[in-house]
């Protein structure tokens, strides 16, 4: 049998859907062509807006050349289809291009409406649909100082949005008296208005443009119905959008009365073998402009063609959760009161700038709608209680209430929701489909995703994913891999907050309580780290020895020949020069191999134990104090020289530098951490790359956070811009804690932040807007870890009882003699076997 | 344990203080380099070779001591082999086994013998 030839026209978000369910089906029975009038692959539109925040084109693209060629998928780009030949089953292009299909698929999307107010297709007049149109903007933007967004609605925020991260004056200009008028009701666009205002965008309602003519101050002027006027540089235009049914109108294919191709459930339209998906279809009478209903549709088309038509589509929600120019607003079901009978529950907090509106039916059993502004943590309840038409709560108003709002407080727990319940919209994930991916074998978030790809599109269903695996885990008796090792049956946060909890001070005592067997080297390191993150005791006390690796037991990393290294701290990289000489002087003394590290410090090779004690006594008497090279702990702050020389330095960094090493310097963690403080955008100090990075700005720091070198490089995301040196200390000191509260062991902050649920916008909440209330707690936790500070060095010298320890034998004075070494660059070595049987044998 | 009339072949190491429980250290006995262990949960006492031969180094009394299952190990500071502190047999390879001692508290003090 000869293969089934699809032509796809269009391919964006579903028309890519549409090909990658075909892919995954069978394949070999098809042949596929798809063409697009843009000059890329499909690429994700929801996600287009992060255009302006760094990502690229590249990284938006949901498949790439590769993948379509390797699957034998054709594809022609930069090439509009300009008509269709039913007789002959050829689809026309616009370079003359002609192709035949068995099957044809229109997944056109759909286009900005743009009114038709004279004057709007001048230069800096643009439309926010393609990373064309927002290459177009960026453009504009840098030589506009003022830019107007026409049209409240979703798009429109988000385009106003981009105005303010473009740094140009942003106005909204909205012809209904609210913002976003299909989404909320009266209370809740005034609300949005007014923090909106609040971040400096001006919103200028029930205005009418009727011409957009040469302006006196700015590029443009904008006239409106009302006799005012306003000034600007560019304009764009989110008036809503159209489906692009072109094709169809030029051929016949029918079309609603106010646009959109007709299609039935099986998304066939009224031509024989063509289908339409996607934001240019109409189902009974209703365009989706969401990407989730779209997906829904590539998944019914692909399965009836392949001759399944029991799939169905029967229509699709519209509620939407967002965050707008940092604001977030919900809207689920019907809002707008058009549900004879239905009653409501209003929560309005002027002062938190939150509202709430709760819509229920008639006789307050089932939900309507709801509309959330300001806080949208009910969101997940809410929306599973709407789909699945379930029984409200005996008093509904505890959904909108503040704390009770959470999904425990109501008592509707995801335990409460039927299999049926869909969990992740965007690919149509439901409870059942996370059911029998655990029975199958998945444990963590991660195979979650790779096995079902839910929380993989837009994200909005993270939390509530979690919530059902976790709960399905538990249910199925399956026991979360999580445990640390054989002797404790609890992670390592668990286990810190067992011990913070009751107060346990040694590693015996956390046996008792919750452990067996006498444990290992995986659980005794990590409760040690624990230990010494909240109480920051002396990590050589006796009750701790036996948990150290020999590294923080001998205060010094073991080298391959069992001899340690010896890193004076060298805050910010700064020494004086007598300094310097007195790491010379001991280095000859003890003949110890000299380097300077990548750490921006000098590490001395080949002390034997018995010789550590004399060293470092050198090194403490002339002020030094240990590098903690040897912890997992604070490492280096790493500097620039900053303002206090460099020509360009904007800030002192290298004094910032010193102070930052100063305040965390000892305090144990999950892993090792490092800052880089750098005094421009130059970033001399590298700071990107670190745990902390610090970058001077001209109204303050910019602090990155979750950077990484090592074997898996990695730059730190922005958590926060031109803050204050209080304000970054106080950040940094929640930031830190948090992170030794929750990680895992051995986990560096990068792969810490790439594993929290919500990243670092979840970050941010709990750091600058304290969403978990803990702050306090934390800064105070820190605040006690610098007041037990301690030079571990300083305090083992000054204790005989601890200085035993130091020698080969405990029974003998001689050193270790299995050493052996060489000299190499005037420098001395350690000899490998073969060079020690030479020098016996000479 | 050892019939009492071996005791004449027993070697005093150290006072049972110098030790650090859960700790390990290192004797020189019989121009050997032994490390020992003692895990105060049991009260038990373990001696075995100082040196590791896979990091090709004498550093096994600085490892750790750890269980599993009903095994007392040393794990290696340099490379985390894991050794069984009363056969001496390696865990993670069945290339290496250490030899092993005769240890025993006496009067308070640590006491090594040769394996028969
Ligand atoms: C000495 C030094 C290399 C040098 O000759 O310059 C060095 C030496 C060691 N590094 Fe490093 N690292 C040194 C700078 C770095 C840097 C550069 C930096 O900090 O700017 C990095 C990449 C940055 C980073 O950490 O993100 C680095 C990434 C690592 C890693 C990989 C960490 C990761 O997240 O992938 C390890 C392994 C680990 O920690 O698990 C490591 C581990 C080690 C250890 C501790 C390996 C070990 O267990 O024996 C080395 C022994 C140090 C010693 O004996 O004193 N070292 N190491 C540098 C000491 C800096 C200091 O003054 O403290
Ligand atoms: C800024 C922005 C933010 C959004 N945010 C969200 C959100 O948060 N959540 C959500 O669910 N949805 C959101 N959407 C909507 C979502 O992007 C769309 O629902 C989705 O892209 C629709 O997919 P589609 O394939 O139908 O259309 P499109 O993705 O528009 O793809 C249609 C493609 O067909 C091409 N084409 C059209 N006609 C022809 C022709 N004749 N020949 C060849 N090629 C043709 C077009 O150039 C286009 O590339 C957002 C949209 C935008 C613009
Ligand atoms: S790169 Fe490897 S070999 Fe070099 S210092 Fe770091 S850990 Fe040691
Ligand atoms: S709902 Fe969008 S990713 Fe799951």
């Amino acid at each position: 049998m000869s293969k089934q030839r699809i032509v796809v026209v269009g391919n964006g978000m579903v028309g890519h859907k549409f090909i990658d369910t075909i892919i995954g089906t069978d394949e070999s029975k098809y042949e596929v062509i798809t063409f697009s009038e843009e000059s890329r692959l499909a690429y994700d539109r929801v996600q287009l807006s992060y255009f302006f925040s760094g990502k690229t084109a590249e990284d938006l693209a949901l498949t790439d050349a590769a993948y379509y060629e390797e699957n034998g998928i054709k594809f022609v780009l930069n090439d509009k289809v300009v008509d269709l030949d039913f007789d002959n089953r050829n689809v026309i292009t616009a370079s003359g291009r002609v192709e035949s299909y068995d099957k044809l698929v229109l997944a056109t999307g759909s286009y900005p409406f743009v009114p038709p107010i004279p004057g709007n297709d001048q230069e800096h007049c643009h439309v926010y649909r393609t990373i064309d149109d927002l290459e177009a903007i960026t453009q504009s933007g840098e030589t506009s100082k003022t830019g107007v967004v026409i049209g409240g609605g979703l798009l429109g925020l988000e385009a106003g949005n981009a105005l303010v991260n473009l740094g140009v004056e942003t106005h909204i200009v909205e012809f209904a008296p609210r913002l976003m008028a299909v989404q909320l009701d009266d209370g809740g666009g005034a609300l949005l208005k007014r923090k909106i205002e609040g971040l400096g965008v001006h919103v200028h309602t029930e205005k009418a443009t009727t011409e957009i003519v040469a302006g006196t101050t700015s590029r443009y002027r904008m006239n409106f119905a009302d006799g005012s006027h306003l000034e600007t540089d560019m304009i764009i235009f989110s008036a809503g959008i159209r489906p692009q049914d072109e094709l169809a109108r030029k051929t016949g294919i029918p079309i609603g009365e106010r646009g959109g191709i007709v299609i039935n459930n099986h998304c066939e339209t009224g031509v024989e073998d063509v289908y339409a998906i996607g934001e240019c279809a109409l189902w009974e009478n209703f365009i989706f402009g969401l990407v989730a209903p779209g997906y829904q549709m590539a998944k019914v088309a692909a399965a009836h063609m392949h001759g399944d038509s029991d799939s169905e589509f029967t229509g699709a929600d519209m509620s939407t959760k967002l965050k707008l120019l940092g604001i977030d607003v919900a809207s689920i079901g019907e809002v707008h009161g058009k549900t004879p009978g239905a009653q409501s529950y209003t929560y309005h907090d002027e002062i938190e700038q939150v509202y709430k509106r709760l819509i229920v039916s008639a006789d307050g059993t089932k939900m309507v709608g709801a509309v959330l502004v300001g806080d949208v943590e009910a969101y997940g309840t809410l929306l599973q209680l709407k789909l699945n038409d379930m029984k409200l709560p005996a008093n509904p108003s505890v959904l909108i209430l503040p704390s009770s709002g959470g999904e425990e407080a109501a008592g509707m727990g995801v335990d409460a929701l039927p299999d049926t319940a869909a969990i992740c919209s965007c690919f149509d994930v439901s409870k059942g489909d996370i059911k029998n991916a655990v029975v199958a074998g998945c444990c963590s978030m991660g195979e979650l995703k790779a096995s079902t790809k839910a929380t993989t599109g837009c994200g909005g269903c993270s939390a509530l994913a979690k919530q059902v695996l976790d709960n399905e885990l538990s249910n199925l008796g399956f026991e979360v891999k999580k445990d640390i090792c054989e002797h404790f049956a609890y992670s390592r946060q668990e286990l810190a907050d067992i011990i913070r909890v009751k107060k346990i001070k040694t590693f015996s005592a956390l046996l008792a309580e919750c452990g067996s067997g006498i444990g290992c080297e995986i659980c005794k390191p990590a409760v040690a780290s624990i230990l010494a993150s909240y109480w920051n005791a002396y990590v050589l006390e006796d009750e701790h020895i036996g948990l150290q690796d020999t590294n923080d037991n001998y205060l010094g990393n073991m080298q391959k020949d069992g001899t340690y290294s010896v890193v004076p701290r060298i805050p910010g990289g700064e020494i004086t020069p007598d300094g310097l000489i007195v790491i010379g002087q001991v280095a000859k003394e003890f003949d110890l191999y000299t380097k300077i590290t990548g750490g921006a410090r000098v590490d001395l090779f080949g002390a034997q134990l018995h010789e550590l004690p004399a060293i470092w006594k050198k090194l403490v008497d002339a002020g030094f104090e240990t590098g903690h090279a040897y912890g997992k702990s604070l490492r280096t702050v790493k500097s620039c020289v900053g303002s206090t020389w460099c020509r360009y330095g904007l800030k002192n960094s290298i004094g910032f530098a010193i102070d930052l090493e100063n305040r965390y310097k000892g305090l144990r963690s999950p892993h090792k951490v490092k800052f880089g403080v750098s005094g421009c955008t130059r970033e001399c100090a590298e700071a990107q790359g670190k745990d902390f990075g610090l970058i001077a700005t001209d109204s303050g720091w910019n602090l990155y956070v979750g950077g990484n070198g090592g074997m898996r490089p990695r730059h730190g995301d922005l958590f926060a811009s031109d803050l204050s040196d209080e304000q970054l200390r106080t950040y940094v000191d929640r930031i830190y804690m948090f992170y030794i509260r929750t990680a895992d062991r051995l986990q560096r902050t990068s792969v810490w932040l790439e594993n929290m649920e919500g990243g670092i916008e979840y970050l941010r909440e709990v750091v600058i807007n304290d969403s978990l209330n803990i702050a306090t707690e934390l800064e105070a936790e820190m605040e006690t870890n610098i007041e037990n500070y301690q030079c571990e060095w300083k305090t083992t010298i000054e204790d005989p009882e601890k200085l035993k320890r130091f020698k080969h034998y405990i029974n003998s004075t001689e050193a270790d003699t299995g050493l052996a070494f060489k000299v190499e660059r005037e420098q001395r070595f350690p000899a490998s076997k073969k060079e020690i049987l030479i020098k016996e044998l000479s | 344990m050892e019939a009492k009339s071996n005791d004449t072949t027993w070697t005093d190491i150290c006072p049972l203080n110098d030790l650090t429980p859960d700790a390990g250290i290192c004797a020189l006995f019989n121009q050997q380099q032994v490390a020992i262990f003692l895990c105060k949960q049991s009260n038990s006492v373990y001696a075995v070779d100082n040196f590791d031969p896979f990091g090709e180094a004498n550093v096994l009394s600085r490892g750790i001591i750890g269980s599993t299952a009903d095994i007392t190990y040393v794990a290696s500071p340099l490379y985390k082999q894991r050794f069984n502190l009363v056969t001496g047999e390696c865990l993670d390879s069945e290339e290496h086994k250490l030899k092993t001692f005769n240890v025993r508290i006496e009067n308070d003090h640590i006491q090594l013998k040769e394996a028969s």
